[in-house]
């Protein structure tokens, strides 16, 4: 039995795995929770939060290559608390953890860094920006110097954010249920990228657009939820696009935003977004749809898309499946997509 | 078919004598179940150090540990975490639940390698497991025995705790430490060079067999020397039931070859009954080798632990190896204990007359073939003291004193009855001395069995008076002061040390570090410069000035052990961590200690290692005073009981840990001689039977049954007597050997030899009371025997 998984196994749930994915449905006990019209202030939240339960800095990236092959890079750090607040040392109820990944048409490299909060091997600062796990960090906001190192790949990435801030929901609060539950939720989806990839072939020099996701909660899901679909879209026009489903016993919860290409976001009302999976891959064992239909009438939207590579699974402590991809139909562009919670 | 029906009649003869069979059979378990015993305990405890190298993954993975054997800094994990080293840091030490010292081992779970991960119950409770309160893990074993808090949990090595780093760190006052990193096989690409990150750390590489495994070798290579000897005299009883059994059968074999059955089926079906009847002795004898393992293991466990710190389970688990390994053992020691008969009977001519004894040509042969095999063996022992080198040639000298004293037996015995033959002035007395003789070959296996078990007995007890002697006499020396005390903390310690100050003679601070030396665990410690040193200390080989060198740091003393293992004598220069290289002054014994010793000024020390532990002192008071002074300084300074310890107390701990040491020992001791008896009453009780031919003459002229069974009993216990005078020197021989030789490669000290008569009559005593009761059953047999019997020798002439 893999350790890594119970470990996580134990810190995302109480009562059984099947309370919403990674326990993110679990009861908020003792934990701050989100609450709508609370103002978000940068550089403050730009940094940890360990009064919620957790927290990430998600980022990834449509690169391309000298010769045109596409590449997919993601850069994230988890924050997960076992205990409200902060503790000296190793009592800090603080744990972390890092994904790094680069997917290519052919390969999907994923790696993993755990850590504990308290004793200086991970943590963010909000000012000077700086997120790190062992070696691998996100060194500042606007420029960001992005590094992530592992036994089979590494990658070396500067960033520069062309546009705002953009607050998801309503000013950054995210409703993600029926019934309630939300995050708050700021993205930077303005980044343009260059840097190098290592990979086993060696190294290649990479340019393309990066997205950022900022988001933290106690209880972001309702307990039947259990798991979601997620997309960021750049659109060849410069426009971008957050969306997702949450899955439940029912029909299902869609949000949406569409971003101007002057960053003006635009939050569209639960049910606006519809998400139809095309087509599925056998991915890891498991039935994955990797082909989508997306409808947005309210924008004349729809489009289709298509992996970069359907094997695009994150083989970590909680296994999900992230990875880059293009789209043609009404709105064409390249984005990337997420879908967590499939067994 | 036609072999069912001859392995059916050969079988008959088990029938026809129950007692051979069950001498058969008993011998053959007994020899395996001392041997399998011996096993049990022997993978029990090889099992216990096992599981101990590979707690964290030690067996498997490389370790990062600081240059100078100290410890490293928290910031400089962090340092190595963020330049990309996949590293897992380990705090520990030594850590107190009630009154009994553990080792207690702080981990992170977050950062560990998967192959590390090796107990399940840290991550089914993680968020208890590194919550500040924490969880204190130890085997169930260890956890039911010392209570305390700990909780159980499988896949921990015995004896030894697990916490979360923080609260190991917190109980061990180690804040900010960590003792040293456990290396992923797998790191990112572009980590820089250790050196580069942070100086003063190595790589220390998986070890698969441990310390542990490494101090112990010797111990378990004696109890495996004890378990082969002691097989080894049960396969004389085996040798002489099957020869016996052989030997009464060969007229049935010429039966059924004379009805057509060829001579390789009569075999086959010898060699089919042979296995069967080693299969059944093989399975009780495992079978009763389990229950000595049961009944010695704990004792062996405390040894162990007292001797050398290893912690071995004291539950006994019954394992395929050593099961498997006895069955098979007993098949070949079978086999080869029924070579010699078998190819008899396959040689044998098909109208051969069965023989009893072989004729005096074939009898004066073998005895010069068996002095020049002794002469060969004695040649050997001595080559192998001169030239042989290690443990192995230590064991080498022992086998080859074994062999050449078994072969030299009959010939000494022999020419002891030759001497008595020459003397006798009656008829009788002749017939008894000549008669004797001429028994001796049939007699000589069991004879052989009787004097190892005698000589080894007189051997091991000689090595273990002479050990409990010196280690008296050690002990009162050594441990010259009235009180020891162990404070928490070194502002405790200079508290403790000015309140006694004034209540005591003296205050001799004892400051210690465990460090690694000549690649091997080993300890430093630092004295005071005092006349209960310069007066007590035990010194074997000294410069003139030793202790003035010791007061100035221009010298420092080592134990007997660092000089047996890495061959440094007097003035010789010590290579130790941080370049510190003093020359030595003093060699000192330090019995019963497994490491490595060196002793320095407390000044000198602290200089090289600051980071010293400096929590003990002696205490230097009018013994009568001793008792109630360490019930004030517990008091003043409310010290746990076990921190205050008066001389006393420690003799009586030592002494015990010594006792058990050889309580094992003893115990194999008596269960060899216990084979030997045995064996000789197998033999008597196939000699008995063998011997009527050669009675029935003697009765015919006119002794009666009486006289001759008197003779035959006077005949046992003086055999028994000769064999003892053989005996004595082989045992005297054997304890020099383990004195000299084994002692010193095995645990790294020498000892003086005393000797010990008195132990020598009762042994004697000993020897000739099992002769008497071996001896009992065939002559009072012999007495009772219906006259009708011996005439039948006559007429039933084979």
């Amino acid at each position: 039995m893999n350790v890594r998984v119970l470990v996580f196994l134990l810190l995302f749930t109480r009562a059984a795995f099947g309370q919403g994915f990674a326990g993110l449905g679990a009861e908020a006990d003792g934990f701050a929770l989100p609450e709508p019209g609370t103002a978000l202030a940068f550089p403050r939240d730009h940094g940890a939060h360990p009064d919620f339960r957790i927290e990430w800095w998600y980022l990834t990236a449509n690169l391309k290559g000298p010769d045109g092959t596409d590449y997919g890079v993601q850069w994230t750090l988890f924050r997960t608390a076992l205990a409200p607040g902060d503790g000296a040392d190793w009592a800090d109820p603080q744990l972390w953890m890092g994904h790094a990944a680069i997917t290519t048409p052919t390969q999907h490299y994923v790696a993993e860094r755990l850590a504990r909060g308290g004793i200086g091997q991970a943590g963010v600062q909000a000012e000077p920006f700086m997120a790190w796990i062992d070696d691998w960090q996100m060194d500042g906001l606007n420029p960001m110097r992005l590094k992530a190192t592992a036994p089979d790949f590494a990658y070396d990435l500067s960033l520069n954010a062309k546009g705002p801030l953009v607050l998801q929901g309503q000013g950054g609060f995210s409703v993600k249920s029926a019934t309630g539950q939300a995050s708050y939720y700021y993205s930077q989806p303005f980044y343009q990228v260059t840097g190098s990839l290592t990979l086993p072939e060696g190294p290649v020099q990479v340019t393309g657009l990066a997205w950022l996701d900022r988001e933290w909660s106690s209880q972001p899901l309702a307990a039947d939820q259990t798991g979601w679909d997620w997309v960021s879209l750049h659109f060849d026009t410069g426009e971008k696009m957050m969306g997702f489903r949450l899955r439940d016993s029912g029909l299902g919860f869609t949000s949406a935003t569409w971003i101007s290409a002057d960053g003006i976001p635009e939050p569209l009302p639960p049910g606006a977004l519809r998400l139809t999976p095309l087509d599925y891959a056998r991915v890891a064992g498991r039935k994955i749809p990797v082909r989508w239909r997306l409808e947005l009438p309210a924008k004349g939207l729809d489009i289709t898309t298509d992996p970069v590579n359907p094997q695009a699974w994150m083989a970590t402590t909680v296994p999900y499946w992230e990875g880059p991809m293009h789209f043609t139909g009404s709105h064409p562009g390249q984005g990337y997509l997420e879908m967590t919670g499939y067994r | 078919m036609r072999n069912t029906v001859a392995l059916m009649a050969l079988l008959s003869h088990w029938r026809r004598h129950k007692v051979q069979l069950a001498m058969l059979l008993l011998g053959l378990s007994l020899a395996t179940a001392l041997w399998t015993g011996v096993q049990a305990i022997n993978v029990e405890a090889r099992a216990s150090y096992a599981q101990a190298a590979s707690a964290l993954g030690g067996d498997r993975l490389s370790q990062i540990v600081a240059a100078d054997g100290g410890t490293i800094a928290q910031s400089a994990y962090i340092a190595l975490r963020r330049a990309g080293w996949q590293v897992s840091p380990v705090v520990e030490g030594e850590y107190r639940v009630g009154s009994v010292r553990v080792r207690l081992m702080g981990v992170d779970p977050m950062t560990m390698p998967p192959e590390a991960m090796t107990v399940p119950a840290i991550v089914t409770n993680l968020a208890g497991f590194m919550a500040p309160a924490g969880i204190l893990y130890a085997a169930p074993e260890t956890a039911a025995r010392l209570g305390g808090g700990l909780v159980g949990a499988d896949g921990l090595p015995i004896g030894l705790v697990m916490s979360d780093i923080g609260v190991a760190q917190r109980l061990l006052g180690m804040q900010g430490q960590i003792s040293r990193l456990i290396l992923s096989k797998i790191q990112p690409i572009g980590v820089p060079k250790l050196a580069d990150v942070v100086p003063g750390l190595r790589v220390r590489p998986p070890d698969a067999s441990g310390d542990l495994s490494r101090l112990t070798d010797s111990f378990h290579l004696n109890l495996t020397a004890f378990g082969l000897l002691a097989f080894l005299v049960g396969l004389f009883i085996v040798q002489s039931a099957i020869g016996l059994a052989f030997e009464q059968r060969r007229a049935l074999v010429r039966t059924l070859r004379a009805l057509g059955m060829p001579l390789s089926g009569v075999m086959v079906v010898l060699v089919v009954e042979l296995v069967g009847l080693a299969l059944v002795a093989g399975l009780v004898g495992v079978g009763m080798g389990y229950g000595i393992a049961r009944v010695l293991l704990p004792s062996v466990a405390a040894t162990l632990r007292g001797l050398y710190g290893a912690e071995v389970s004291g539950n006994l688990h019954m394992r395929l190896d050593w099961a498997a390994a006895g069955i098979a053992i007993a098949v070949a020691g079978t086999m080869a204990a029924a070579a010699l008969h078998l190819t008899q009977i396959w040689r044998m001519p098909l109208l051969s007359v069965a023989q009893v004894g072989g004729g005096a040509a074939g009898a004066r042969r073998l005895l010069r073939v068996q002095t020049a095999a002794g002469a060969g063996f004695a040649v050997l022992a001595g080559g192998l003291l001169l030239f042989g080198h290690g443990l192995a040639a230590g064991f080498g000298v022992l086998a080859a004193l074994f062999l050449g004293s078994a072969c030299f037996l009959p010939v000494a015995v022999a020419g002891l009855l030759g001497l008595a033959r020459r003397g006798a002035r009656s008829p009788v007395a002749e017939w008894f001395w000549a008669d004797t003789r001429a028994q001796l070959p049939g007699l000589s296996l069991a004879l052989v069995a009787l004097m190892l078990a005698l000589a080894t007995n007189l051997g091991v007890g000689t090595m273990v008076s002479s050990f409990r002697l010196t280690f008296d006499g050690w002990l009162d020396q050594r441990l010259a002061s009235e009180l020891y005390v162990t404070t928490r903390d070194p502002a405790e310690s200079q508290a403790v040390s000015a309140w006694l100050a004034s209540r005591s003679d003296a205050v001799l601070p004892i400051w210690s570090a465990h460090i690694e030396m000549y690649g091997q665990p080993g300890e430093l410690y630092g004295v005071a410069d005092h006349a209960t040193y310069r007066d007590n200390w035990p010194l074997l080989q000294a410069t003139p000035d030793v202790w003035d060198a010791v007061a100035a740091g221009t010298g420092v003393l080592i134990n007997e052990q660092l000089h047996y293992r890495q061959k440094i004598g007097l003035g010789d220069t010590l290579t130790l961590p941080g370049n510190w290289s003093p020359p030595v002054v003093g060699i000192y014994s330090d019995y019963g200690n497994p490491l490595v010793q060196v002793i320095a000024n407390n000044a000198t020390l602290a200089e090289h290692f600051p980071e010293i532990s400096k929590l003990r002192m002696g205490v230097r008071v009018d013994p009568a005073r001793a008792v109630a002074l360490a019930d004030a300084v517990r008091e003043a300074f409310d010290l746990p009981v076990n921190n205050v310890v008066d001389q006393s107390a420690i003799k009586t701990l030592s002494r015990r840990v010594f006792e058990r040491t050889f309580r094992v020992t003893a115990a194999l001791n008596i269960l060899t001689l216990g084979v030997a008896g045995v064996a000789m009453f197998a033999s008597l009780m196939t000699l008995s039977g063998m011997r009527l031919p050669q009675m029935a003459p003697v009765w015919a002229m006119g002794l009666t049954r009486g006289a001759l069974a008197q003779l035959e009993f006077v005949r046992s216990v003086m055999l028994a007597a000769m064999t003892f005078v053989v005996a004595l020197p082989v045992g005297l021989g054997l304890a020099w050997v383990l004195l000299n030789v084994v002692n010193v490669e095995a645990f790294g000290w020498r000892l003086p030899m005393y000797l010990f008569p008195a132990d020598w009559l009762t042994l004697a005593g000993f020897g000739l009371a099992a002769a008497a009761l071996a001896a009992a059953v065939p002559v009072r047999h012999l007495a009772r025997i219906h006259p009708n019997d011996l005439l039948q020798a006559f007429t039933n002439e084979r």
